[in-house]
């Protein structure tokens, strides 16, 4: 992997990832302290853990921003429990749970060991992205590592505890990435999501109660019980606490994985870590949480990275996936490509999901060939209205939400393909020569 | 059925309090030992798991990483996802559609190389993000693309050799 910024230089406010490089070796983590907040862990009951979660009121970091500590407190009770930990990360932007998985694996492991001990779980699955080869293998290298020392496979220090915690690869599927889908998938199901209830803290991994969470949250765990549930707290805004891992790609001068403290702003992120965009070109909007959430203007760039600040700027803060978008960029190629994308992944279950997608996407190849019509715009927002809202899980929502934002914020772009019958941007503009909409086509035969 | 993929997949198995939940790890070492799940290697998953075939082919046809038809030695996939695409994602698949006179996705008329198109792979901040036999290559650039393949004609690929 190259040198990313994050990786060249130590953040001293980071809280996850605040050393240059990674710390893959059991012995150089717990030389920096790791280990001792699982130790810390053991002489405390499972509702004394809980209370430091709610006091840190830490929120999910797998998009919904769910609080933590209230997630693990609703867990049903029973004599097998799971711990699951979402390490799908699919959605187009995101890239940070692989950051920490890399670079710092056993603080993943010590969270999850202690969440385990929390929930008494009958054990661990991370549900890894099959993409992630490399990382898989890491986290199993930290896992052998980590029952070397006693801490898998053995009782607990001072305990007849013994935590189990085993990778399960996907296979390639975004949706696998919803707690349903995740769960259908890891249940040896095909990933689709289900209705709930039940929900996963009920019947979740092989029917049993399931706790669910994403890596950065289980990561974060170990910080947490380390620091105290209360100073955690005092990191951030009162609403969102903490750091959180951002995913900068697209037209930053800098792009790659930054922790910022929840109470900074875009601002900070694409222009003070990020560079802003290069020497002559200016931004033209910035996605802030993923692709499935509605774009933000350059005149919102100091909305804060909080979650109740994206919201009041009517977006969401989804993954911290930020895509910087410059000004040669075609918006309406923008919309495109981000509707192939859910319309590739709808798992079929539901009908304005199924549908919805492909007519979104389809309209959305005309406009940009220069064949659509002005009413076709309208019918556009027309389909995205009626997608929303009305789907078993987000993923129509996921697709309807930032064409929406695309067009509202940039209808002169669809209306100049329109009268032109074509795109006015450049030959060398980015995304100038967008390749045909990827079906999801079976592979031809091999000749032979 | 070959013994250690059977072995295999039991190890999978012990993994699990239920024996389907190993289904994707089993279908995954099926498919490096056939190259790709032909009806022979869903057979095997299926014997190995103990559950029907059909079940293990709408599993199977769920995920994008699992081969329904063979492919050539080498796999090369492109991420077209927007933040590789905003870098030139798109024009690079073009380089490679070029140089191996195949559409994607397909397979060179040797056998030797299949190239496709996927969704992000996780990489944005690096792309344009390229994945070669599972391995990530990042900041792939228009000028790596001849390199690349002339290094796929002249190798078979590693995970192959125990078919
Ligand atoms: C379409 C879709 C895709 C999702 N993808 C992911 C993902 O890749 N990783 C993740 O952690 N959460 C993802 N989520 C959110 C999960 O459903 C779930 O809320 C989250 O993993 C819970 O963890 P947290 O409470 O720690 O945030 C996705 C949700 C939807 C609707
Ligand atoms: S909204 Fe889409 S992805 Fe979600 S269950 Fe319905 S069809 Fe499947
Ligand atoms: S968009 Fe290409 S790796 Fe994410």
């Amino acid at each position: 992997m190259p040198e990313a910024p994050t990786f060249a230089q130590p953040d001293p406010s980071a809280l996850l990832l605040p050393f240059a490089g990674s710390r893959r070796e059991i012995a150089e983590y717990e030389a920096n302290g790791g280990y001792d907040s699982l130790r810390k862990s053991l002489g405390m009951t499972s509702e004394q853990i809980v209370d430091e979660m709610i006091a840190s009121n830490i929120r999910g970091r797998g998009g919904a921003g769910f609080p933590a500590g209230k997630k693990a407190s609703f867990l049903a009770q029973g004599v097998d429990r799971y711990l699951v930990v979402n390490g799908d990360e699919s959605e187009p932007g995101t890239f940070k749970d692989r950051e920490i998985i890399l670079r710092n694996p056993h603080m993943l492991i010590e969270g999850i060991i202690i969440y385990l001990w929390m929930i008494r779980g009958a054990g661990a699955y991370i549900y890894i992205r099959g993409e992630y080869a490399k990382e898989a293998a890491i986290l199993e290298g930290a896992i052998a590592q980590a029952r070397e020392k006693g801490y898998i496979g053995s009782p607990l220090p001072g305990t007849d505890y013994v935590a189990n915690v085993y990778v399960h690869r996907g296979a390639g599927a975004y949706i696998c990435g919803e707690e349903t889908a995740l769960l259908s998938s890891l249940n040896g199901e095909r990933g689709q999501p289900t209705a709930k209830p039940p929900f996963p803290a009920v019947s979740g991994a092989f029917k049993k109660p399931t706790l669910l969470n994403n890596v950065e949250t289980v990561a974060t765990v170990p910080i947490i019980l380390g620091m105290g549930g209360a100073a955690y707290a005092g990191v951030g805004t009162e609403q969102s606490t903490g750091t959180k891992m951002f995913s900068l790609s697209g037209h930053a001068r800098h792009t790659g994985n930054y922790e910022m403290p929840l109470s900074a702003t875009y601002r900070d992120l694409i222009e003070g870590k990020g560079g802003g965009v290069p020497e002559g070109r200016t931004l033209k909007a910035f996605v802030p949480g993923g692709s499935s959430m509605p774009i933000l203007m350059p005149n919102q760039l100091d909305t804060g990275l909080a979650f109740e600040a994206v919201v009041a700027a009517g977006s969401m803060a989804g993954s911290g996936a930020v895509i910087v978008v410059d000004d040669r960029t075609c918006m309406v190629r923008f919309a495109l490509r981000t509707a192939e994308f859910y319309m590739h992944e709808s798992c079929g279950k539901c009908t304005p999901c199924r549908e919805g997608t492909r007519w979104i996407a389809e309209l959305l190849r005309k406009q940009e060939m220069g064949l659509g019509t002005l009413e076709e715009i309208d019918l556009l927002l027309d389909i995205c209205n009626r997608v929303e809202g009305n789907c078993l899980c987000v993923l129509g929502d996921a697709c309807a939400m930032p064409v929406r934002s695309h067009i509202n914020n940039f209808r002169h772009e669809f209306e100049e393909h329109c009268r032109l019958g074509r795109c006015s941007c450049p030959d060398d503009a980015p995304m100038s020569e967008l390749y045909p909409p990827l079906l999801k086509a079976p592979l031809p035969m091999v000749a032979h | 059925m070959s013994d250690t993929l059977y072995d295999e997949i039991q190890r999978e198995i012990a993994k699990y309090p239920d024996r389907r939940s190993a289904i994707l790890p089993a279908l995954r070492h099926a498919q490096e030992h056939y190259g790709w799940l032909s009806p022979e290697a869903l057979e095997a998953v299926a014997d190995g798991l103990d559950l029907p075939p059909a079940r293990c082919l709408a599993v199977a046809s769920f995920y994008d990483m699992f081969f329904l038809q063979p492919v050539g030695e080498h796999v090369v996939e492109v991420c077209t996802n927007l933040s590789c695409a905003m870098i030139g994602a798109d024009r690079l698949l073009r380089e490679f559609e070029r140089e191996l006179d195949v559409k994607a996705p397909g397979t060179s008329a040797d056998g030797k190389i299949t190239l496709r198109c996927v969704e992000c792979m996780g990489g944005c901040g690096w792309g344009p993000v390229v994945s070669v036999d599972e391995d990530y290559e990042e900041h792939f650039q228009i000028e790596d693309v001849a390199p690349l393949l002339e290094r796929l004609r002249s190798t078979s690929r590693p995970s192959e050799s125990h078919a």
